[in-house]
């Protein structure tokens, strides 16, 4: 095992920059830290420890990401990292970094609306289009091909999209 | 030695996380049938997204009966080693797919109360049950949405999905009673704050159906007789078929891991 002439705060930066390197292997072009679901890393007598929330409760990229963070933190000589997953507070799309919204968008993922759109039985949200901006485009599924997105199609382009829920 | 059955015990806080917890892993396992079976593509994906957050949801309650019970039980152990006899959730969720129409009226009967009961218990004094209560009031709201836009199109349809929505209604109404009750042991807990009292959500249930089948033509029955008996582990016969099929694996070859 390397060790590591570090003050606990360079250590818990180090540990920091490694584990915000990794991606939602469902949508590579956000890192965790774009996302907000890395929360907080923290070094308890010498001992790195980083929290991770879920996005959403039956998330299958949650053990993914876990051994990826163990992988990075590895890379830059942190073998023995614990990555817990924390529930509270609940993970809000609000969370998600306006960087990470661009990224989304660049990506042809429509960026969530803010969270307190979901709360509407019967929702009139107005979802621009990633590929035109054009707002007149419609749900085809609130379901999408992962837990965290929804089908929409722009009736402008005719294009079909994804759009990352509010949550 | 790992395949011998669990037999439960009767703590309040463990049997409260292990009737959510039942309930939704059964229901995750029903609507998992759907899965390459479902009318149209996007509604297998919905179906099987929904049965995803509920199986997530199952886990996180699993984890925390186990820990309360502190026998040295897991997630999977509780999900794989009880026989249905031990099992808590409403007979409700247990009700095979049938078509499509029940399977959405069986959605609808509980995300309208899945969604303000999670809502409520994020004020749970417990701070594991509120926490997990938070991540499901945002999922079953999706839930909720998605279960009334059906019914109302199937109700406001044609002839024969206004017929097969009603007659899901009908089949399904006397299994809406059950979600509403509370034991003893329960009560307890609703008397300290870590569990809200079904019965409380009684109005707002009724008022969202209502709501819903208005809008789709369809009529709420005025039957008042209810069944009971899931969650004091009485079922009916389709529960132990659910059971045989989502065990077989750790009960052929205990211990089983990927
Ligand atoms: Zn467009």
């Amino acid at each position: 095992m390397v060790t590591l002439a570090l003050t606990d705060s360079e250590l818990r930066q180090r540990a920091w920059d490694a584990a915000a390197t990794v991606v939602d292997p469902e949508i590579p072009v956000l890192s965790i830290a774009d996302l907000g679901v890395l929360r907080e890393v923290s070094v308890k007598d010498g001992r790195v420890e980083v929290a991770i929330t879920p996005t959403y409760s039956g998330c299958p990229a949650m053990t993914m990401i876990t051994l990826e963070i163990e992988l990075a933190l590895e890379r830059v000589g942190i073998p023995d990292a614990d990555v817990r997953t924390v529930l509270a507070p609940a993970w809000t799309t609000d969370w998600m970094s306006e960087e990470g919204r661009q990224k989304l968008k660049a990506y042809g993922i429509a960026p969530p609306l803010p969270a307190s759109g979901r709360r509407a039985l019967f929702g009139a949200q107005k979802v621009a289009c990633p590929q035109c901006g054009s707002v007149d485009t419609e749900v085809l599924s609130e379901f999408g091909s992962t837990s965290c997105k929804a089908l929409w199609r722009c009736k402008s382009c005719r294009e079909p999209f994804d759009y990352f829920k509010c949550h | 030695m790992a395949s011998a059955s669990i037999q439960i015990g009767d703590d309040p806080l463990f049997l409260c996380a292990l009737r959510r917890a039942d309930d939704a892993l059964i229901l995750g396992h029903r609507l998992s049938e759907w899965c390459g079976h479902a009318p149209m593509l996007e509604e297998d994906m919905a179906l099987a997204n929904i049965a995803l957050d509920l199986l997530g949801q199952a886990r996180e309650l699993y984890s925390y009966a186990a820990k309360v019970e502190g026998r040295g039980n897991d997630e999977d152990r509780l999900a794989y080693l009880r026989d249905e006899r031990q099992y808590r959730n409403l007979l409700l969720l247990e009700q095979p797919n049938g078509d499509f129409a029940r399977t959405m009226v069986r959605q609808l009967f509980y995300s309208a109360f899945a969604d303000p009961y999670w809502r409520a218990m994020m004020n749970s004094s417990d701070p594991t049950l509120a926490a997990i209560a938070a991540k499901s009031e945002k999922e079953s709201a999706y839930h909720l949405r998605h279960s009334s836009e059906w019914i109302i199109r199937l109700g406001d349809g044609t002839a024969e999905s206004h017929r097969r929505a009603q007659e899901a209604i009908e089949h399904l109404w006397a299994f809406t009673g059950e979600m509403f009750e509370a034991d003893a042991g329960e009560r307890g807990l609703i008397d300290a704050g870590i569990a809200i009292d079904p019965a409380s959500l009684r109005e707002q249930w009724q008022s969202t159906v209502s709501a819903v089948l208005t809008e789709a033509t369809l009529t709420q029955p005025t039957n008042p007789w209810m069944q009971q008996g899931g969650r004091g582990g009485r079922h009916s016969e389709h529960l132990g078929h659910l059971l045989a099929e989502l065990q077989y694996t750790q009960r052929a070859f205990p211990g089983l891991t990927w």
